[in-house]
């Protein structure tokens, strides 16, 4: 395959006609840094998406309770929505096949202290399942199991930020920290890709929460995972089946936006899935066409090429050049001139999206940038175009009849 | 060496064709150095491309060497050409981004031959036409007479049985087409087959016979007394 006096051939040509094979090589070179330039942009906006997503499991349903707007049922508007530990029990019995993970959760503010360090935080009240919904990670120790549950009993798990403010490089497990006063001990700790925010979190059980502020049974939210094995729409009718139950059970007019909401993170990931999806259709429409165009611009200089040479491939031929040999000269010219013009845009539209990356967070882009399955995918895509940008002109070129080429004075 | 029979060509124009090769027989021997001379469109030119094999001919034929050249594909004519002929052509024809050396090397390089022994090849014809100094100096930087020189180491190059010239003093000045033709008598001299076209008298009476041709047709054909090119150098 390699044969050295081949490329001399090839490398002398394209040397004695620099202006033009770089000319035509630009708008290959255009073409990829296009596409190289559109595609990290798609994948930092996929990014976005994919992080916004990071802290939950992305199969989520939320259900939250506020207050009525509309009268119904002989019930004035304005009623409080309060669930109950009954109404998680409900859901969990009436849907098993369907739940994957359910967990109530209680919101509380907490003034947290650890001998001199003291701080406020926030504190969720939760069930075992919520380390699932959430995606949270224990660093040591473990999360709130259901024996914490049912002893009602006054542990905590933190997150690593409470940790490093509080036990300043210290390890906290094991400790007994001061909420409001009350001591718990930590029995875990965790981290989240959720953010800060979600690392400067503390998990107890719902019931401790519940005896110690209140002495109720209240819960301020249910998050439960669908089965996932369910496919969006179903998903979707799941979730539209749950509100329409819930409403009912709390005698909820339907059309009451307010009084029960259900937030379904399926509808949101097929809204995603759909966008990102169509981003990619148009960008590798964009992305193919201007390749396109760049594949025609090669095949056309090669013809020029090929018609300014005539009278030397008719001398070639006279001195015995065979078709095939032509054919390969223009065609490897041909394939060289697209690989490298494409490796240059390639490399260009990296250094780009390494460059503007940054300062594209703002736009909701985050780490623009290119796999190397489609640097991969892009060489054999450049050889395969040089090839077809090569094909015409190389017939043409192994057509010349050599009485005719050196006619030509 | 060659053997021609009621050779005919002809080219279409338009609706008409124009009979250019009205039945030409010819042949030529191992040795012998033949001009073949005519007013422009007597079809000198297309005797030597079909004998050449840049053209074929309509009907008739044509044995080379005992090779009858008839319906080659392009990779036989490629073959056979590389083989069995060396051209000059009146506009030298030389690869004007090549030197020389690679030049004279191209018939070799399309015999597949390696390319040390290419260069050495190339060099010993290059040394041959007195041109060894010029190896490295591309066509432009040469004199006209020292480009048909190269020309002529190129198609001895490859050791054709034949040597096929096109006019090759044409753009020579005449002290200039004498020293070619002093070079190419010389080549006579050591059984080389030369085939010329020329319409000089001058250059056509350096050979050892005549043919002369008139509308496609051969009105004569007389062995003649070798004018030696070298009393004029």
């Amino acid at each position: 395959m390699f044969d050295r006096d081949l490329w001399r051939e090839i490398f002398q040509s394209i040397n004695m006609n620099r202006t033009r094979s770089v000319l035509s090589g630009f708008t290959v070179a255009f073409a990829i840094l296009l596409f190289t330039i559109l595609f990290g942009i798609a994948n930092g906006l996929n990014n976005t998406f994919a992080e916004a997503f990071a802290d939950d499991a992305n199969n989520s349903i939320f259900i939250q309770s506020g207050t009525t707007t509309k009268a119904n049922k002989g019930y004035q508007a304005g009623r409080q929505i309060q669930f109950k530990n009954k109404d998680l029990n409900y859901i969990k019995e009436e849907y098993n096949e369907k739940v994957q993970y359910i967990t109530s959760r209680i919101y509380l503010n907490v003034n947290a202290s650890f001998r001199n360090e003291k701080d406020s935080y926030s504190v969720r009240a939760v069930n075992p399942d919520h380390q699932y919904l959430e995606n949270t990670k224990i660093k040591e120790g473990r999360f709130i199991n259901q024996l914490d549950i049912d002893n009602k009993s006054k542990v905590i798990v933190i997150g690593r930020l409470v940790e490093d403010d509080l036990f300043l490089k210290t390890t906290a497990l094991g400790k007994y920290l001061s909420l409001n006063g009350l001591q718990y001990k930590i029995v875990g700790t965790f981290e989240d890709d959720g953010g800060d925010n979600e690392e400067r979190l503390i998990y107890m059980p719902v019931s401790t929460a519940q005896r110690v502020y209140g002495n109720n049974d209240y819960i301020d939210q249910i998050n439960l995972t669908y089965n996932p094995e369910m496919d969006y729409d179903k998903a979707i009718s799941f979730s539209n089946a749950l509100t329409k139950d819930l409403k009912d059970r709390f005698d909820v007019a339907s059309s009451d936006q307010r009084a029960i909401r259900v937030r379904n993170l399926a509808i949101e990931s097929k809204t995603v899935n759909q966008m990102t999806f169509g981003l990619g259709v148009i960008i590798i429409v964009i992305g193919f066409g201007t390749l396109i165009a760049g594949i025609v611009g090669v095949s056309n200089i090669m013809i020029f090429i090929v018609k300014e040479r005539t009278k030397e491939i008719g001398i070639r031929k006279a001195l015995g050049a065979q078709p095939k040999s032509i054919i390969t000269i223009i065609l490897t010219e041909s394939v060289l001139i697209t690989a490298i013009a494409g490796y240059v845009g390639l490399l260009v539209g990296m250094g780009v999206l390494e460059l503007i990356g940054p300062s594209l967070e703002t736009y909701f882009i985050k780490d623009p940038s290119v796999s190397t399955s489609l640097v991969v995918g892009a060489t054999i895509t450049l050889i395969a175009a040089g090839a077809i940008a090569g094909y015409l002109p190389a017939k043409k070129a192994s057509q010349i009849k050599p009485i005719v080429a050196l006619r030509d004075d | 060496m060659l053997n021609i029979k009621k050779l005919h060509k002809s080219y279409p124009i338009g609706d008409s064709s124009l009979h250019v090769l009205k039945g030409i027989d010819l042949s030529v021997d191992n040795g012998e150095m033949v001009a073949i001379m005519g007013s422009s469109g007597s079809g000198k030119s297309t005797l030597l491309n079909i004998i050449g094999m840049l053209d074929e001919a309509d009907d008739g034929e044509y044995i080379l060497d005992g090779v009858p050249i008839k319906n080659l594909t392009e990779k036989k004519a490629a073959i056979y050409r590389n083989k069995f002929l060396g051209f000059i052509f009146q506009s030298f024809n030389l690869i004007n981004y090549k030197n020389a050396l690679d030049n004279v090397a191209l018939p070799l390089y399309y015999q597949g031959i390696k390319r040390q022994e290419r260069q050495e090849k190339a060099l010993f014809h290059l040394e041959k036409v007195g041109l060894k100094p010029w190896a490295e100096h591309l066509p432009n930087e040469l004199s006209g007479g020292q480009k048909q020189r190269v020309a002529i180491a190129r198609a001895l190059a490859a050791n054709p049985k034949l040597l096929l010239a096109d006019e090759p003093t044409g753009a020579l000045d005449t002290k200039t087409s004498y020293e070619i033709m002093d070079f190419i008598q010389s080549l006579n001299d050591e059984g080389k087959t030369i085939l010329i076209v020329t319409h000089e008298e001058d250059i056509a009476h350096m050979c050892k016979r005549i043919v002369r041709l008139t509308d496609g047709v051969i009105l004569e054909d007389e062995k003649v007394e070798q004018v030696r090119a070298s009393q004029y150098v």
